[in-house]
């Protein structure tokens, strides 16, 4: 259908200028109070997707598996005598599912453990990059000026640094790797990018006529930001933090494999594919099952983000 | 179901007794996710040589999707034409090849769209796609066909055709780029030219350039020219006859004075009721109430009758059918005695 | 045209700075002794070593060090190592292959693609359609890590046991550019994907616009309609997506180097950030940061000559 009409208040032309009619019309109730009913309406978007609900799933577990590793093994792998050099790459049997290692401990029981790692790493760095991202999107994207223009030139020069490259060179400088070192580098090189969303989502969202409203009825600066603007232009952000989440746990893995993330005795998938590396062409088990268990993970977390794009904001695919 | 059928309109252009395009009993419906949203429901229409035939309606009143199935470019599916006739010089066309349909679009029966800015392609110069025309169609080298274009540039009086024909859509003013639209429709002559709110974008002056225009170049080429429009106002110097549309449905058919003169049906006289008049200056200018109807529920008996003044008890149980009142119109409304007689005051 | 490109070169110098200052601000952070280091076990002389820190600026405010550098850099010098090689020599090999592997990767990320996003934009809503957009879900999730291992075993060692052909030699070999192969492939999969949506996504919302229906209405065949009037506007997204890509593939090379043992800049960083090697330091990634805003101003370049709309801005 192609007929669009200009709004024209109808008493002032010989157009029939009335509102088109909802062709598709909105079956949803309440489709007028914005903030909220956007939300309910993902909400209600969202428990029927299949691609939500499965990852949901997995994040459950995965989340449970972070929390209490001991449910699901009942070795412990920060115990070093449950290692017997003697057993090194026995392939995957009924005592040992996936077998074991080059230093004889088990691979399950590992890879069990390193999920919370992983899932600090990814929740922590989402959250970090979210606020101060955020938060400073949200001055730039409504102080604008002269505000604006530092702040977005500086997000460019953050840009163009190479992101795996500077987090080597940040992690180069703690010389200890760990859960905090890891975080702070990524986020450091990552808070950019929700920068520039928020900053984009609030320079549309301060144009809009409720917001103008708002501000020629008095309503002051803070008041604006928080109660009118930021409601409005959240939205992108947790979208694309949704997704980065997979991919800090993505980077987390890329790190500690090139030795300057995780250090053992922690253990993290990422340096369980590194210890694996030499002898990975013998044995590839304590590779890949770490590997697989990453994917999916990271997998997870980007199906999650795409179904809430998709749920939030259709136009964002 | 239609029941009366007055489809044959003489009027002052037409010659002999085949129309040039038939629009006959034409249903066109859209599957979305809320279920089926029939568009356009048993219209038939008319069309002779040289004659100028105005389509008047609301958006969503179906009149822009009959049009694009005329061209065969509606997107099917989610559009079904489940039943229905387009006669094109007594052939149906509905019934043709892709192939043969591609032979007919824009060589014989062509289109002019509302918005020239997001109608042209921003990438290719204007010249490119006048030129088009005449490299696809009729396998002209680019110089011949950049020739052409300059002197169709020309004739719709674009300034500095012959420099500009370089130039891409928007560096033009919005009346020059309906003007680079209407000169790519009639670059290969058609016969019937269909022109779906050429001056809905524009500013009221650029307006009456275009129609002008329009008409002018009708009278040259003896083309068949379908205005669709929601303004009244617009066509009523250019058009020989009018068919009013609402909820997907033909209510009024009429030569153009008479409608203008006396509406048999309540919608028509709504629409004319509320054109600003000069003799009526200062009085609170009149408004239809309510909403156009919706497509996927439509009331029941009469689309019209939420909205009408002339209610009665049987509009909501029964649709009219298209009432013949002469053989030069016809209405859809149960009261159209009354209607006429309240015209008449 | 002319003053779009300076005011775009003007705005990359900021860039250019800030980035290599703070990468500069890092290395200077790090922690140990250079020169100390220099000499591994034994005990420098330190008269020695004091005229070394004099040499490399070593003694000065990091504003000052930075100021010698940068000064240097713009005039083709990358300074030396501390053990007296040229960086811009050290950097020359190992750039080579990075880059190799880069485009490879970018010639794969172009036709996969922007092959496959035409392919599911064009039976959008079908199958085909729907598997497209589950490989491309699997793509940007398999993490480089896996999908290096991965196809490294499968394609790399299994395939050539099985069938005795070498068809994806271990790079470093001289096997040319076919040992660059996997490893591009492996570098390329997350673009692929987003590749792949990005060039679907065009198609179909350059399908859905209005000139689209107008050259349909102009009689114009599928073929034309699909292959001039959407392509020619659906692709200027794409090529300036490329272009940005350049860049981050040959910063992102490091994974992909270290899995296939190919002797980059990842690698070399990687051991001059252990060596403490700063110039190297700096030197590689003041070379990437380039390589980023070059690269960047090509596509804005691009933008122009390929969207008229902008080119008379």
């Amino acid at each position: 259908m192609s007929e669009t009409t200009p709004a024209m208040p109808v008493t002032a032309t010989a157009a029939v200028g009335s509102p088109p009619p909802p062709l598709a019309p909105e079956t949803k109730p309440g489709y007028v109070e914005k903030p909220a009913s956007l939300w309910s309406d993902a909400w209600y978007d969202l428990r029927r997707r299949p691609l939500f609900i499965m990852s949901s799933i997995l994040i459950a577990v995965l989340v449970v598996m972070a929390l209490f590793p001991s449910l699901f093994t009942s070795i412990n792998p920060m115990d070093a005598t449950t290692c017997q050099l003697s057993t090194a790459r026995q392939p995957p049997s009924a005592a040992h599912w996936f077998g074991k290692d080059n230093l004889g401990c088990d691979v399950y029981a590992r890879t069990i453990y390193g999920a919370r790692i992983s899932i600090i790493v990814g929740i922590t760095t989402t959250i970090v990059t979210a606020m101060v991202g955020g938060l400073l999107g949200l001055i730039a994207g409504f102080a604008g000026g002269a505000t604006d223009s530092v702040m977005s030139r500086v997000t460019e020069i953050f840009f163009a640094i190479p992101s795996i490259l500077g987090a080597l060179l940040i992690l180069a400088v703690f010389r200890t790797g760990n859960v905090w070192t890891v975080m702070l580098a990524l986020a450091v090189l990552a808070w950019p990018m929700t920068f520039r969303i928020m900053r984009a989502a609030v320079i549309t969202a301060k144009s809009q006529d409720y917001v103008v409203a708002a501000r020629a009825l008095g309503a002051g600066s803070g008041r604006l930001m928080f109660r009118h603007i930021l409601p409005n232009a959240v939205t992108p952000v947790i979208v694309v933090a949704t997704i980065n989440l997979g991919m800090f746990i993505s980077a987390e893995a890329a790190l500690s494999f090139l030795g300057v993330g995780i250090q053992s005795p922690d253990i993290s998938w990422g340096v369980m594919i590194s210890d694996a590396r030499p002898r990975f062409l013998e044995a590839a088990g304590p590779l890949l099952f770490p590997a697989a268990f990453l994917s999916v993970t990271v997998l997870a977390f980007i199906m999650l983000g795409d179904a809430v794009r998709d749920a939030l904001d259709p136009k964002l695919r | 179901m239609m029941t009366t059928h007055t489809d044959v309109l003489p009027t002052e252009g037409g010659l002999g007794n085949t129309p040039l395009l038939a629009v006959d009993n034409l249903h066109v419906e859209f599957s979305t996710r809320q279920g089926v949203v029939k568009a356009v429901n048993g219209v038939s229409y008319d069309l002779y040589q040289g004659e100028t035939l105005a389509v008047l309606g609301e958006s969503g009143s179906g009149k822009s999707v009959t049009a694009q199935a005329i061209m065969g470019i509606l997107d099917m599916p989610p559009a079904r034409i489940p039943h229905g006739e387009i006669r094109f010089r007594g052939t149906d066309m509905l019934k043709l090849t892709d192939e043969a349909r591609s032979q007919i679009r824009g060589q014989r029966i062509a289109m002019i769209f509302q918005d020239a800015l997001s109608a042209l392609n921003p990438v290719f110069t204007v010249g490119w796609q006048i030129g088009e025309m005449f490299r696809v169609h009729r396998g002209m080298s680019k110089r011949d066909a950049q020739k052409k274009a300059i002197e169709l540039m020309d004739r719709v009086r674009i300034p500095a055709a012959k420099q500009r024909v370089h130039d891409y859509p928007h560096q033009f003013s919005g009346g020059m780029r309906q003007r680079i639209m209407i000169a790519m429709s009639i670059a290969l002559d058609p016969e019937v030219l269909i022109a779906d709110e050429p001056t809905t974008a524009l500013d009221v002056t650029v307006q009456a350039q275009i129609m002008e225009l329009l008409a002018e170049l009708q009278r040259e080429s003896n083309m068949g020219l379908i205005l669709i429009t929601h303004d009244l106002g617009v066509v009523a110097d250019v058009a020989d006859k009018i068919a009013v549309m609402y909820g997907g449905r033909i209510v009024e058919k009429a030569l153009v004075h008479d409608v203008y003169r006396t509406p048999a049906h309540p919608y028509s006289k709504g629409l004319l009721d509320s054109i600003p008049r000069v003799d009526l200056k200062g009085q609170e200018l009149y408004a239809i109430k309510g909403l156009p109807p919706n497509l996927l529920a439509m009331p029941p008996g009469c689309a019209f009758n939420p909205r009408c003044p002339y209610r009665q008890d049987n509009c909501v149980s029964e649709a009219p059918p298209l009432y013949e009142i002469s053989h030069t119109r016809s209405s859809a409304c149960h009261y159209w005695r009354e209607v006429l007689d309240g015209s008449h005051e | 045209m002319g003053r779009y490109v300076i005011r775009r070169l003007l705005q990359a110098i900021p860039v250019l700075l800030g980035a290599t200052f703070l990468i500069f601000a890092v290395v200077f952070a790090l922690p140990g002794d250079p020169i100390g280091a220099l000499a591994g076990d034994k005990r420098m002389d330190p008269a020695f070593a004091a005229v070394l820190r004099e040499q490399y600026h070593l003694n000065d405010p990091l504003l000052l060090q930075y100021w010698h550098y940068i000064s240097g850099v713009f005039q083709g010098d990358f300074g030396t190592t501390f053990s007296k090689v040229p960086v811009s020599e050290l950097m020359a090999g190992k750039f080579q292959v990075t880059i190799n592997l880069a485009l490879t990767a970018l010639v794969l990320e172009a036709v996969i693609g922007i092959g496959l996003g035409l392919w599911a934009a064009l039976r959008q809503g079908k199958a085909t359609d729907t598997a497209i957009l589950a490989v491309t879900l699997l793509l940007i999730s398999v993490p480089v890590l896996v999908t290096g291992f991965v196809l490294q075993l499968l394609l790399g060692v299994q395939l050539k046991k099985s069938t005795g052909i070498d068809f994806f030699p271990v790079a470093g070999a001289f096997d040319g550019w076919r040992s660059y192969l996997l490893p591009g492939f492996v570098l390329a999969g997350v673009s692929i994907a987003y590749l792949t949506r990005l060039t679907r996504t065009s198609l179909v919302e350059t399908l859905r616009a209005d000139y689209i229906r107008t050259a349909i209405a102009k009689g114009m065949p599928r073929r034309r309609v699909i292959g001039r009037h959407a392509l020619r506007n659906a692709l200027i997204p794409l090529i300036t997506y490329l272009g940005a890509d350049l860049g981050a593939l040959m910063g992102g090379a490091i994974i992909t180097e270290t899995i296939f043992n190919l002797n980059g800049i990842g690698q070399q960083l990687y051991q001059s950030v252990y060596l403490r090697e700063q110039p190297v330091v700096v030197g590689i990634v003041t070379i990437l940061v380039l390589v980023y805003i070059v690269a960047n101003l090509i596509v804005d370049l691009l933008y122009a000559v390929l969207d008229p709309r902008i080119r008379y801005e």
